[in-house]
């Protein structure tokens, strides 16, 4: 893992963001293109996001965040907007571990403590999350150890180009 | 203790003694993208260093999402995997064949298998007794490499399904109920398993609309029993070789037990923008749309299109509706011609789409304008799923769809049966 001490600042979205949200289906033709992709990235939930985001920041939802497609594109997108560090309630199954095969660390926490525009600095080895806007702080829950591993190493692919196979 | 099928299916493919909870490397039978996800898998894999897949007879590689190209970026990607498939020896199903998770439930999926596909619905083998879950493309590009994967043994929801269906209500009035009733994230993680005397009752073409749809409650397979029905679709497959008895242990431990009697079903919709939006068919009479959709993995097999052939027959659609039909493969597209179905939506006033996702996820054939509503047998009504975030999806039964397509607004399909 390239960094353990985040700082960024919040992009809030409510429950249930989708797949479709984060990328929408009508731009497959640009899957093979992810720098235009990348461009539409979160444009249903918010048109703004891809102007307003930093290097750095956070992406926080609610509840189910990544449901629906299997399109590993969407943590992809995410990712090449800066954004170091996704935060929610829960998480579908697949796009968490897209998001971590990506390299993208995913916290799942209260995010309901966490508002729009706060500043976060979280600790991704102790699992820590301090909001230094409002000065809540909260833990995340624990990822199986093989994920760990995956996310230490940048992601899924880079892992198995070090160790040449996958053992848990 | 016994097992339930997830755990069952994992021990038996791991070598490990696998329980609800444990991680646990387990081969992989069969691997596999579509049109929309394989660029980036493939390109995963190569990035991954590897020449070839451990067993490309195994992978597949399915034209289907955007068939035939609707752009020139979408034709390259084609172009990309033709060469891929023929350079590897992967199996390649063509523009035209079907959406892919109908073509391996027809020449793949069997009980016991383990299954992935970089896409979402791939948990629809598991109405043959598969373990049958979709991952993103890395996950994909490796088991496709290594022959192998690490799973999370999920825990288990238990459906029992009793009673019997009244008349013009089936399967997808079932999963939506469900759905609705536990939430688009109330399976997050978990395996569901569907058994009692209604799922007994139930044809192949049935549970794969259930087995589909589990994803739609965040499941991460939804998993049948083998059973005489399970042999004999096997059979008519030329696949009956491959069939084995797979049942749950009676003392198997489940985190819950859902009882449903369908005995009192009524036709369901799920409503704009979410699945587990649902309410009765009924309760939105009076709802207008300009679209019908009758396709897609969850509902475009011969007895979807029977279905609607038998509302529609000897009448004519409302002139305010574009009725789209789409039949999951080529094999169910010639099976309907051969039953007289297409003869008779096409006189109702369907167009035809090719065999394939068609309008389902918004590239072409059926985008909606700003303002518009689909009625759609398909799983997900997501807002921009059909191409526009400006229009409106609802999610119903074959039989729903087409008594809507006949009057222009949601219509209850026992008003016309
Ligand atoms: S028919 Fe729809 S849900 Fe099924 S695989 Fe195609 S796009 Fe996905």
């Amino acid at each position: 893992m390239a960094r353990t001490i985040l700082k960024g600042k919040v992009h809030k979205f409510g429950d249930d963001i989708s797949t479709d949200l984060i990328i929408p289906g009508r731009y497959a033709r640009l899957r093979s293109n992810p720098p235009e992709l990348a461009k539409h990235v979160l444009e249903d939930a918010d048109p703004n996001f891809v102007n307003k985001v930093k290097p750095g920041d956070f992406v926080v939802g609610g509840s189910n965040f990544g449901q629906g497609s299997s399109r590993e594109h969407a943590p992809l997108v995410i990712k090449m907007s800066g954004v170091s560090a996704i935060l929610a309630k829960s998480v579908a199954r697949i796009f968490f571990r897209n998001a971590i095969n990506q390299g993208v660390p995913v916290l799942i926490c209260d995010t309901g403590k966490i508002n729009d525009g706060d500043e976060l600095e979280i600790d991704l080895l102790a699992g820590t999350i301090k909001d230094l806007t409002n000065g809540a702080v909260l833990t995340s829950g624990k990822m199986p150890q093989v994920m760990v591993n995956i996310l230490n190493e940048g992601g899924l692919i880079p892992y198995i180009k070090k160790h040449g196979d996958l053992k848990l | 203790m016994g097992k339930t099928l997830a755990e069952k299916l994992l021990s038996a493919k791991s070598g490990a003694g696998a329980r609800a909870g444990d991680i646990v490397i387990s081969k992989v039978d069969f691997a596999f993208v579509q049109d929309t996800t394989g660029p980036l898998t493939l390109r995963q894999f190569r990035e991954g260093g590897f020449p070839k897949p451990s067993s490309p007879k195994t992978c597949a590689i399915f034209m289907d999402h955007a068939a035939p190209s609707p752009n020139r970026e979408q034709a390259n990607d084609h172009l990309f995997l033709r060469k891929f498939a023929e350079e590897t020896g992967c199996q390649l199903f063509e523009v035209g064949q079907g959406v892919c998770h109908q073509i391996v439930a027809e020449q793949f999926a069997c009980p016991g298998d383990v299954i992935i596909g970089a896409d979402s619905h791939t948990v629809t083998g598991g109405a043959l007794g598969a373990f049958a879950t979709g991952m993103g493309s890395s996950d994909v590009a490796i088991a496709m490499a290594l022959g192998k994967n690490w799973f999370r043994v999920p825990e288990t929801f238990s459906i029992n399904v009793t009673g019997r269906f009244p008349k013009a209500v089936g399967v997808k009035d079932l999963i939506l109920y469900l759905i609705g009733k536990i939430g688009a994230d109330g399976a997050n993680y978990k395996a569901l398993e569907f058994t009692g005397p209604a799922v007994d009752r139930m044809t192949v073409s049935q549970r794969l609309t259930i087995a589909n749809m589990a994803v739609e409650a965040g499941a991460k397979v939804g998993l049948f029993p083998s059973d005489e029905v399970t042999r004999a679709y096997l059979e008519a497959q030329g696949r009956g070789a491959k069939y084995q008895l797979l049942q749950p242990d009676t003392d198997a431990a489940y985190e819950k037990v859902i009882e449903i009697n369908v005995d009192r079903l009524v036709p369901m919709v799920a409503k704009p923008h979410t699945v587990d939006n649902t309410a009765t068919a009924a309760e939105l009479k009076g709802t207008r749309i300009q679209q019908v959709f009758i396709g897609t993995c969850t509902n475009g097999r011969l007895e979807d299109l029977a279905m609607a052939a038998r509302i529609l027959k000897g009448k004519q659609k409302h002139h305010g509706v574009r009725l789209l039909i789409a039949p999951a493969s080529h094999a169910v597209l010639e099976a309907a011609l051969r039953a007289g179905y297409i003869r008779t939506l096409i006189r109702a006033g369907a167009i035809i789409l090719p065999a394939g996702c068609a309008a389902c996820l918004g590239v072409h054939q059926g985008v909606l304008g700003d303002g518009e509503a689909c009625l759609s047998t398909a799983n997900r009504n997501f807002k921009g799923r059909m191409g526009n975030p400006d229009s409106f999806i609802y999610l119903a039964s074959p039989a729903t769809a087409a008594a809507s397509a006949l009057t222009g607004e949601i219509t209850d399909p026992r008003e016309v049966l």
